[in-house]
């Protein structure tokens, strides 16, 4: 296939034009040593061939079926009216709203969804989205660490491993210093606190689906002049506490929940929300209202001498492009649910997820219940997580998010529910279970 | 004329759009505790339906984008992003990342291919498609060199990055986050990096140099080999900025030039769209000495079967969570086999034969071009004498055309940047000329004119200055208002 809509005749017309004989000429800068290799790829291919190929492609994947994996990445339900509107080609084709009179869209839209970040999470400003929760909690410590003038990052171990890797990752450049602090046996243990400490990072709910004391966790944290980050499921902000509340200074986290396919995992987005006090560190893109010259509200990107199209190496991140088109899907998707409906996603979650737990305790199970969870739990299983993943795929059912070692579990997956699981839903995961022989025999449920 | 309402200024208490399955009766405190349990709901918007549909439907005919509008941003590379990769993405939407691997062997055998793919297409050995933007990309790339130079007991020494002064501004900002001192090479009288200037800089403190090719300016840095050699020579990584691939795909490979790492921006080069502002994608490609410190996963092929290989102990670790921007990474997947070899190839050629019609045309029309030469996918103009580009970007809105990108690079005057790009037919860019003929002939006979374009857009000229000094960074509801 081609795009380009050339016909010879153009081509000649525009040859003549510049003065050349050939495209080829076009190219005599290049080394002609180097020129022209030898590309492996396959031909082009027409669309239906194409369409052929990438179904074919598809159809190794197996989707369909009872549904409990979590993990940071739930299949909520989208309303139809929610990517019919985001997915308009304006807002699609559109690049950063570099010029605000014919950008308005977009600018208003991203003003709109940093209002409802602020309300969802309780706190002053919101940026206007960033890649996702992961590297959102990594710029999340990096702003700590520019605001204290501290070196050391105090990471909860109940954040989703997936965000302490990134964490790492940005911040061993800049030889920030990482303690990691177990969870004692399902919530954060006492976080080990000094006058170097920059920042203290803890995720509501966990990475295992369980509540933290975010209050005391923060005291402690502003006790030692350290900043408090909380990493939240926004949907979750339906119902819980927000971060403002308990005192949080800034709040991360990724919006998949709030009306994006899974998609693999991306693009999802991450948002970011901060104190008033924090603006002048605060990484990304925002929105502002202004005017124009006939009095007009109107809506332009501002405070852009933090980033680095103004500041170069003194940005306070490299960021440029940022998740826009995602945040989009969310705010229309909050917007279409509105505050009853948001509500009543959070909690049928909630109600999913206890009935899910009670019905495999009657079944002999014996899920890990003693501490408060949201969406998401700890089933101890007898067999190896990831081979009983695979033995329930094979039954049709996709669930059990294998708990990694480090959480000392032993043989355990996490199983998430939305408000779309039914009744039977849940029978034939226990019967998979069953099937797949994950009951350990009977012993005390730890937590 | 009325101030266009926010959705909240549309809302009204108890009016509902979509709903969820019903909830059934849960006694929530019991469950979660009274103590962990929010006391106000938040402030969101109550509309019905289709209050909610005219309100987006208008923003977004109160928005430019490449699918109404011709869209030249020099650097950017705002070309047509085909419908066929938005349905080949919608099959795979449903994916869970924590799915069963032995039920997503497709998206990982997608994701193998096109890692092979952009192997082939930019000469480098391995590729990882993590990072979820251009400046991740970078990120990623410059925290590999660090990786590669500490590995090789040299990391304390090597801490300058360099870069040329017409680079973007994500290449210092990444260098400084990656730890890394940032020193400019200046631009010589050809529009060149400044080979003399550029030697006197190197020695065994510099960890890396960063080029993009073409340049900024648009133009082909012919002396690569040469940059490459003197980089080389003196232990340094040289590093491809790929947001100007557009320009010579297929025509020569940065792997062959001599670059170490590459980073590639899928939402340019291979028509993922732009989102109003991302997504992007950043996937980052090494040569063979730099393998090992590819951000994980990298996706391998053991007999049948694909997998995400995290076991890689010297890798610089994960840059997001799960698998990147897959979806994007669908898109990008289809435009490449949609085209192969030859139309990628064309895909350049087109590229650059527009970009030097226009410059041609503008040339006529008075537009001065500080290095006026066969220039690649884009070029760097300036307006006739006098006139200053911010007007005249603001007078092509009134015109139905998206401005170029102005004042960048920083080292020309009254910069403006324009890439076409392949997708625009010679009667667009002919409509485009004529715009600016009509924007400067008016400019003559009315000198008010410029200075209060637009005049027809939703919105006009914005106090930008206003919007800095007293932010107004979210809806202000009447109640907290009347709370003073």
């Amino acid at each position: 296939m081609r795009y380009h809509p050339h016909t010879p005749e153009d081509e000649r017309r525009a040859l003549e034009a510049v003065g050349v004989g050939s495209i080829d000429e076009l190219f005599a800068d290049l080394p002609a040593e180097l020129r022209d290799p030898e590309v492996d790829l396959p031909p082009g291919m027409d669309e239906a061939a194409l369409l052929d190929h990438l179904r074919a492609l598809a159809e190794k994947n197996q989707t369909r079926g009872p549904d409990f994996l979590g993990g940071g990445i739930r299949r909520h339900f989208i309303p139809s009216v929610t990517p019919h509107l985001a997915l308009q080609s304006e807002f699609v084709t559109a690049y950063t709203p570099y010029q605000p009179e014919v950008s308005q869209g977009v600018l208003q839209a991203t003003f709109e969804y940093q209002t409802m970040m602020c309300e969802l999470t309780g706190l002053d400003v919101s940026n206007a989205s960033m890649y996702d929760g992961a590297s959102a909690t990594a710029e999340a410590a990096l702003l700590a660490v520019r605001h204290t003038g501290r070196d050391r990052v105090v990471v909860s171990r109940g954040v989703h491993p997936e965000t302490r890797a990134v964490v790492e990752t940005y911040l061993r450049a800049l030889g920030v210093r990482i303690d990691v602090v177990d969870l004692d046996p399902l919530t954060t243990a006492d976080l080990p606190l000094g006058d170097d400490v920059a920042g203290v990072v803890v995720q509501q709910p966990n990475f295992l689906g369980y509540l933290e004391d975010m209050r005391r966790l923060t005291d402690e944290a502003h006790a030692a002049g350290a900043l408090m980050v909380a990493v939240v499921d926004p949907l979750s902000l339906a119902l819980l506490q927000p971060p403002g509340e308990y005192g949080a200074d800034v709040a991360v986290g990724d919006g998949q929940t709030l009306g994006n396919p899974p998609s693999f995992g991306g693009p999802t987005f991450g948002f970011m929300v901060v104190r008033q006090e924090l603006l002048r560190q605060f990484p990304g893109r925002i929105v502002g209202q202004t005017t124009d010259v006939d009095g007009r509200r109107a809506f332009v990107l501002t405070l852009q001498a933090r980033e680095q199209h103004i500041r170069r190496s003194k940005a306070k991140s490299n960021i440029c492009t940022n998740h826009q088109l995602t945040a989009l899907m969310a705010t229309i998707n909050v917007a279409a649910l509105g505050p009853r409906g948001l509500r009543e996603v959070a909690l049928g979650t909630v109600e999913r997820a206890h009935a899910l737990a009670a019905r495999l305790a009657e079944a002999g199970y014996a899920p890990l219940t003693g501490t408060r969870f949201f969406a998401e739990f700890v089933l101890p299983v007898a067999r190896p997580a990831e081979e009983l993943r695979a033995a329930l795929a094979r039954r049709g059912v996709h669930a059990g998010v294998p708990v990694p070692a480090e959480y000392g579990l032993g043989d355990a997956v996490l199983l998430a529910a939305t408000e779309r699981v039914k009744d039977e839903d849940i029978d034939a995961l226990v019967a998979a279970l069953d099937a797949a022989g994950a009951r350990r025999p009977q012993e005390v449920a730890r937590g | 004329m009325a101030d266009f309402p926010l959705i909240y200024e549309r809302s009204k208490p108890g009016r509902r759009g979509a709903q969820p399955p019903a909830a059934r009766g849960f006694d929530l405190a019991a469950a979660l505790g009274e103590e962990n349990l929010r006391k106000d709901p938040p402030r969101l918007p109550e509309v019905s339906e289709l209050d909610l549909v005219r309100h987006y439907t208008q923003l977004a005919h109160r928005q430019f984008s490449i699918d109404a509008n011709f869209y030249p941003l020099g650097s950017c590379t705002m070309k047509y992003n085909p419908k066929v990769n938005e349905e080949a993405a919608k099959l795979f939407a449903d994916l869970h990342p924590y799915q069963a691997p032995e039920t997503a062997q497709g998206a990982l055998q997608l994701m193998y291919e096109l890692q092979r793919d952009l192997c082939a297409i930019t000469g480098m050995d391995a590729f990882s498609l993590q990072p979820a933007a251009g400046a991740h990309g970078e990120l990623a790339g410059v925290l590999m060199i660090r990786a590669y130079h500490e590995a090789r007991g040299e990391g304390e020494q090597r801490r300058v990055v360099l870069v040329p002064d017409s680079a973007h501004g994500t290449n210092p900002a990444t260098a400084a986050m990656a730890g890394y001192e940032v020193r400019e090479v200046p631009t010589d009288a050809t529009g060149e990096v400044d080979l003399g200037a550029f030697e006197a800089e190197m020695g065994p403190h510099v960890a890396a140099v960063m080029l993009t090719n073409p340049n900024t300016l648009g133009l082909f840095e012919r002396r690569i080999v040469e940059l490459a050699r003197i980089a080389h020579a003196s232990g340094a990584l040289l590093y491809y900025d790929g947001a100007n691939l557009n320009a010579i795909l297929g025509r020569i490979r940065p792997g062959d030039m001599g670059f170490d790492v590459v980073h590639l921006n899928l939402h340019k080069t291979f028509t993922t769209p732009h989102g109003g502002g991302g997504p992007g994608t950043g996937p980052v490609g090494v040569k063979a000495h730099l393998a090992e410190f590819l951000p994980v996963p990298v996706v391998a092929k053991r007999g049948d079967e694909y997998v995400a290989d995290y076991d890689r102990p010297r890798s610089i670790g994960r840059m997001r969570s799960h698998f990147g921007n897959f979806g994007n990474l669908v898109r990008a997947y289809t435009y490449i086999r949609a085209l192969g070899r030859e139309g990628l190839r064309e895909v350049s050629g087109y590229a650059v034969l527009n970009a030097n019609y226009l410059r041609v045309r503008l040339k006529e029309l008075g537009f001065r071009v500080p290095f006026d030469r066969v220039n690649m996918h884009e070029f760097v103009a300036q307006p006739p004498e006098g006139m200053r580009t911010l007007d005249i970007a603001k007078a092509l809105l009134d015109h139905g055309m998206h401005p170029m990108t102005v004042y960048f690079p920083l080292t020309v005057k009254e910069a403006m940047m324009i890439e076409p790009t392949e997708t625009e037919s010679l009667e667009t860019l002919d409509a485009y000329v004529e715009a600016l003929r009509q924007v400067l002939e008016r400019a003559a006979e009315d000198p008010g004119y410029l200075a209060g374009a637009p005049y027809t857009t939703p919105v006009r000229r914005l106090d930008e200055v206003k919007a800095a000094r007293q932010p107004v960074l979210r809806y202000g509801f009447p109640e907290d208002d009347a709370q003073g």
